[in-house]
């Protein structure tokens, strides 16, 4: 049973990351644009949160007051979204104004932006005490804070369900809305239209370039969270240069295809990933790390045959929008 | 208002011109970047990134090696790319090269040396093919979308490389495999002309040229421009347009495999899941920048090389993180990339006269 626990919670705290980075996507994607670029903005995102966090931290500890716990979330959260944004707005600009190829510019960004965040976090370490590894605990307890831990309830309820940073709650929420704003509300269908075929929607009055830039802008600023919360809760407000993020960010593109580019489904595929991932806990005893690597192989592969079927099946609603990846410039015939 | 117009034309000493400007603007950008670390004066930091490449003998061979390695995968990629077909997979391919290599390495290292090249050269061709073979049928039958395919397959294989890592772990416990066969350095590139890389750099030059004749001389490559231009004209042109994608993206993927017997063979001597090393990513951006012209990859890559390892130097002489280096590539692309938006489409003022 323990074990079961120490699962779920591994494989929520590890879905958390990649949800925000799936569901930033899937609303980049329905745009049109396949950003390529989310393992660098979720990057840009972490390193930004924890930089302004430490800063923060470091001024009312030499001003000798104590940090007031709204603002610990609000300058992270918002310094994260801001700077994953700009991640997203520097790849709108070169694809939709310049209409550089998205995949290229898409994996630049991914290069730019793991070397900004890896590079300042280096720095950060140093200045943190040269032998001594930044940690800003301060935040990080913040946002590891339970959200519900007042309720009472017996206690395997309470940590499977109850017991995890608001980030957590967030990112389903977040989930939830971006599924409401896609499906249920005119302007969710104008985007839509711009990723199914520009022209069209371009016919229609929609404007094609507002949308895009809009939608990967807000895209890459979720998608940055993701950053927040792997920095904040996951590895509780330090810094490690193991390029963990980049591979989480990469998940999370697997994780858009999964869910195909269903905000909803990207909720339970994310945790889904997570037990995938952490499932040679289970049997952790009888495990060696050889077969670890095996365990860790299965999200990949599980996206690998997801893919397959959804192209076998040809169901409609489960396709990627129709001009993905495509630039749309409206003189083109 | 502006108005954007597509260039019909646009003659080759402008297209060269309007890169170098982006270059240039690049370079400006990048040194007032470095300038904001390490105040050191910007030429001086051009001078001091110079000197990391080119300083001395063994620094140049290094920094060759380097440019060929990134090389030989734009090399490979660029015959799926020119037929459209985004293989992003070439790092997992270089690391499907690199395990059946060391896998030769250690478990045939009584063979004479030359007949193990070639069959590690044989094994790394066959499994990277094999890499590049999954995604492509998929595609060609079902048409399920190649970028992510690849992009999937690429972390099948890191953990497919950290999995042989664990059989074949030098030390056991340690995690890493160590030099392979240090003391008979059974299944090393032998010195050529009495430079330890010489036979990368040969190597490589020649895949450079058999791939440019390939993509433009033969029926094959013939056969890729137009599928790659548009794949209902290839069908009704009575091309086989499966098995085009099947066999190019194959070969695109056996080339990958032997840069990443080159990796193993003459350079690391040793697997692990950084022998690729993100090289497949940056190798994409090189062949999309040269246009899938194999001889100016030659020119991007050592642009590239040169950027990282002078970015390397100045970061070991200021002490500084040297990810320092991945920050000014990344702004180098983005010039370059943005610059090609000038190079196919025109600005005019609306009203004003039209050519």
């Amino acid at each position: 049973m323990d074990v079961f626990i120490t699962l779920i919670q591994a494989a929520v705290s590890f879905g958390t990351v990649i949800m925000f980075g799936a569901v930033g996507e899937i609303l980049t994607e329905k745009s049109g644009n396949l950003n390529l670029g989310v393992p660098g903005t979720m990057y840009m995102g972490g390193i930004a949160s924890l930089a302004s966090s430490y800063f923060y931290e470091r001024a009312c500890m030499s001003a000798g007051s104590a940090p007031s716990p709204v603002l610990l979330v609000i300058i992270p959260m918002t310094a994260a979204f801001l700077a994953a944004a700009l991640g997203g707005l520097i790849y709108s600009f070169l694809t939709v104004t310049l209409r550089t190829n998205q995949n290229v510019t898409g994996l630049t960004l991914t290069i730019f932006g793991a070397g900004l965040a890896n590079f300042f976090g280096g720095s950060l370490n140093k200045l943190a005490g040269g032998v001594g590894q930044i940690s800003v605990a301060a935040t990080s307890a913040v946002y590891r804070g339970g959200l519900f831990s007042f309720l009472p309830l017996p206690e395997p309820v309470m940590k499977l369900l109850f017991n995890y940073g608001f980030l957590t709650y967030a990112a389903v929420l977040i989930a939830v809305l971006v599924h409401i704003f896609l499906n249920r509300t005119g302007r969710g269908l104008n985007l839509r239209a711009v990723g199914e075929n520009p022209a069209t929607a371009d016919a229609a009055g929609i404007s094609v370039t507002k949308n895009k830039y809009l939608a990967t802008c807000v895209g890459a600023g979720i998608t940055g969270l993701g950053g927040l919360y792997y920095v904040m809760d996951y590895i509780k407000g330090t810094w490690a240069n193991d390029g963990t993020i980049e591979n989480l960010g990469w998940l999370a593109v697997a994780l858009v295809i999964f869910a195909t580019w269903k905000p909803l489904r990207s909720i339970w595929g994310s945790f889904l990933f997570g037990i995938l991932f952490w499932a040679y806990l289970l049997f952790a005893s009888g495990l060696t790390r050889r077969s670890q690597e095996i365990f860790r192989m299965l999200p990949y592969v599980i996206t690998i045959i997801v893919l397959i079927i959804v192209s076998l099946r040809k169901k409609k609603e489960d396709q990627p929008p129709a001009s993905l990846g495509l630039a749309y410039f409206r003189e083109d015939r | 208002m502006i108005r954007i117009h597509k260039r019909a034309f646009m003659p080759v000493w402008a297209r060269i011109l309007v890169r170098l400007a982006a270059i240039l603007a690049a370079l400006v950008i990048n040194g007032l970047i470095i300038y904001s670390v390490t105040k050191m004066n910007p030429i001086k930091v051009y001078e001091t990134m110079f000197n990391g490449v080119f300083g001395s003998e063994r620094r140049i061979w290094s920094s060759i090696r380097e440019i060929m390695l990134l090389l030989c995968i734009g090399v490979g990629l660029a015959p799926a790319f020119k037929m459209k077909f985004w293989n992003i997979g070439a790092e997992g391919q270089i690391l499907l090269g690199g395990i059946a290599s060391a896998a030769c390495m250690i478990y045939m290292p009584s063979l004479p040396n030359g007949l193990l090249l070639l069959i590690m050269f044989i094994a790394a061709a066959a499994a990277g093919g094999a890499w590049g073979f999954v995604p492509a049928i998929a595609k060609a039958r079902l048409n399920a979308n190649e970028t992510l395919f690849t992009l999937m397959m690429n972390y099948i294989a890191i953990h497919l490389t950290s999995f042989f890592v664990t059989f074949w772990e030098n030390s056991y416990g340690s995690g890493i495999v160590g030099t392979i066969n240090s003391e008979t350095h059974k299944g090393w590139f032998p010195p050529l002309f009495g430079q330890m890389y010489g036979m990368n750099l040969v190597m490589v030059l020649a895949l450079v040229v058999l791939v440019f004749l390939y993509l433009r001389y033969t029926k094959h490559g013939y056969e890729i421009a137009v599928v790659g231009g548009s794949s209902n004209t290839a069908k009704y042109a009575g091309i086989n347009v499966p098995a085009v994608t099947v066999r190019t993206v194959t070969l695109s993927g056996a080339i990958c495999g032997i840069a990443g017997f080159i990796a193993v063979a003459g350079q690391g001597h040793t697997i692990s899941v950084s022998t690729a090393g993100g090289r497949g990513f940056v190798a994409i951006i090189v062949a999309w920048l040269a246009k899938f012209n194999t001889f100016v990859m030659m020119l991007i890559a050592f642009l590239l090389i040169f950027l990282e390892q002078g970015a390397r130097e100045i970061a070991s002489n200021f002490n500084i993180n040297d990810n320092l280096s991945k920050v000014i590539m990344g702004v180098i692309l983005f010039f370059i990339l943005g610059s090609e938006f000038f190079i196919n489409y025109r600005l005019t003022r609306s009203g004003a006269e039209q050519a």
